[in-house]
């Protein structure tokens, strides 16, 4: 029977955070039998969860960090079986589908530029099989037959695909709700103390305590990681996306700046703006967006926009996750990373259980340490 | 269910699913076919559910129908011409139409 602990009661894990990295982890850590407690933010707090694109996306994923590559891997080839456990749960079918997804280029520099990130990719040491390969328009076409003249090619990964994640979202707090986790909103952690043994939050609403803490609040890590001895470098992006109204499925595939959702409408995305405004949004960024979409796809050009929003990417300061335990306050985790939705899998899977046993498993994680950052100059 | 309060304007004829309805200048697209009787214009996207004109003031997107080839039009916020094409749009609207 699920049973919600109370006010003052004490917790196994808080989970710091109520996006989608908390609320995936907070799952796979009730699934290890923890008692968890969500402490979250109010409606007014920037929520990376409710406005991202909802690519569970492979391709492009390393370099610079090859190991990456293969973090990634598992967590798109482990997201079906995910999915099916939400369902079998709650019911709910996220819409996760696998077919395959492409990037388009406009022109033959684009292109030529394509292939050179791929094969830097794939010419780093130790880095796994990523099953992307340069495709011409023909090639391109016979998969998507509503391409332009202008797309000269693109490449395609087999491995990448899509999901509904706002419906994500609410399955996974349905999930949360029917194994009794304390969820609590407008509970922004102000400081975190390990004292006895335990971690004691100050929230806007009083104290919470618990045996072990996951930081998982996006870039809300960079104030709160150093309460517990761990650093978490961030840098977050502004990125903006177009949403046309419900249309008959005419895409198969998703494109990693557009595709259409299970209920039809088409989403446009993928900018990327530093140093601005959270609330705000630039106009002439959402008309690039539209202007290249109608060149890979012509037959979006009479459609009717119903939708615009910007949103605030977590990003980590190199891009790539940081998973890490305090070694001064042990039982203290950091889980962060761009993408919140591609990773789920790994986060309800690998992770949960790893904080759940009170120690990550180096073999799986020790790359994506906040230590890389602690480079001494050379003097 | 509906009745004009006066025929004023000119007669015109429209085509609703191809089949002839007439209509008086000066209506919207939303008002003919409600004067007409129809009483759907459209299904909706996820379920499928029939929807007629609503606000008739551009508003509540119920009244969409396919005019002269362009999916997704405003019925209330047009008005009819003569020969003007007008289809009920089912579910989805098609991309390129």
């Amino acid at each position: 029977m699920a049973v919600e602990a109370r006010a003052g009661d004490e917790f196994d894990v808080a989970v710091v955070g109520g996006g989608l990295v908390g609320i995936a982890t907070a799952w796979g850590l009730s699934r290890e039998g923890c008692r968890v407690v969500i402490l979250d933010e109010g409606d007014r707090a920037v929520r990376a969860s409710r406005g991202n694109f909802a690519l569970v996306w492979v391709q492009s994923k390393g370099l610079g960090l090859a190991p990456y590559a293969g973090w990634t891997i598992r967590s798109s080839n482990a997201w079906r079986g995910f999915s099916d456990l939400l369902k079998q749960e709650t019911g709910l079918d996220v819409s996760f589908q696998r077919p395959g997804g492409f990037h388009l280029c406009l022109s033959e520099k684009e292109l030529e530029a394509r292939a050179n990130v791929l094969k830097r990719l794939h010419n780093q040491p130790g880095i796994v099989d990523y099953k992307t390969q340069i495709l011409t328009h023909d090639q391109v076409k016979a998969m998507l037959p509503d391409i332009g003249p202008e797309v000269v090619g693109g490449s395609f990964c087999e491995l990448d695909g899509h999901v509904n994640s706002l419906r994500l979202f609410r399955t996974l707090h349905a999930a949360l709700n029917a194994r009794g986790v304390a969820y609590r909103p407008s509970h922004r952690v102000e400081n975190i103390v390990r004292e006895g043994g335990e971690f004691r939050l100050t929230t806007t609403q009083g104290e919470v305590r618990a045996a072990k803490v996951a930081l998982a609040a996006g870039n809300a890590n960079m104030r709160l990681a150093p309460m517990v001895g761990l650093d978490c470098p961030m840098r977050p992006e502004r990125g903006q996306i177009v949403v046309t109204e419900r249309l008959r499925p005419f895409l198969n595939h998703p494109v990693v700046t557009l595709r259409q959702t299970d209920e039809g409408t088409v989403m446009i995305g993928d900018s990327k703006e530093e140093s601005v405004d959270p609330s705000g949004l630039t106009i002439g960024v959402s008309a690039t967006e539209a202007e290249r979409a109608v060149r890979q796809f012509p037959l979006l050009a009479n459609v009717n926009v119903v939708r615009t929003w910007s949103a605030i990417r977590v990003m980590t300061q190199d891009g790539f996750p940081i998973y890490d335990e305090s070694q001064t306050h042990p039982g203290a985790f950091t889980v962060c990373c761009h993408s919140g939705v591609t990773l789920a899998a790994n986060h309800a899977l690998t992770i949960a259980p790893m904080i759940a046993r009170g120690a990550l498993d180096a073999s799986l994680v020790a790359p994506f340490s906040a230590r890389r950052f602690h480079v001494q100059a050379a003097g | 269910m509906f009745k004009r309060l006066a025929d004023k304007g000119p007669a015109i004829a429209i085509t609703v699913d191809g089949k002839t309805v007439n209509a008086r200048a000066g209506d919207t697209v939303a008002a003919a076919l409600l004067a007409a009787g129809i009483d759907h214009c459209r299904t909706t996207p996820v379920t499928g559910a029939p929807r007629a004109p609503y606000c008739l003031m551009g508003v509540c997107f119920d009244c969409l129908v396919t005019v002269d080839g362009v999916g997704s039009r405003q019925g209330c916020l047009i008005p009819v011409r003569d020969g003007m094409k007008v289809e009920t749009q089912l579910g989805r609207r098609e991309a390129g139409r």
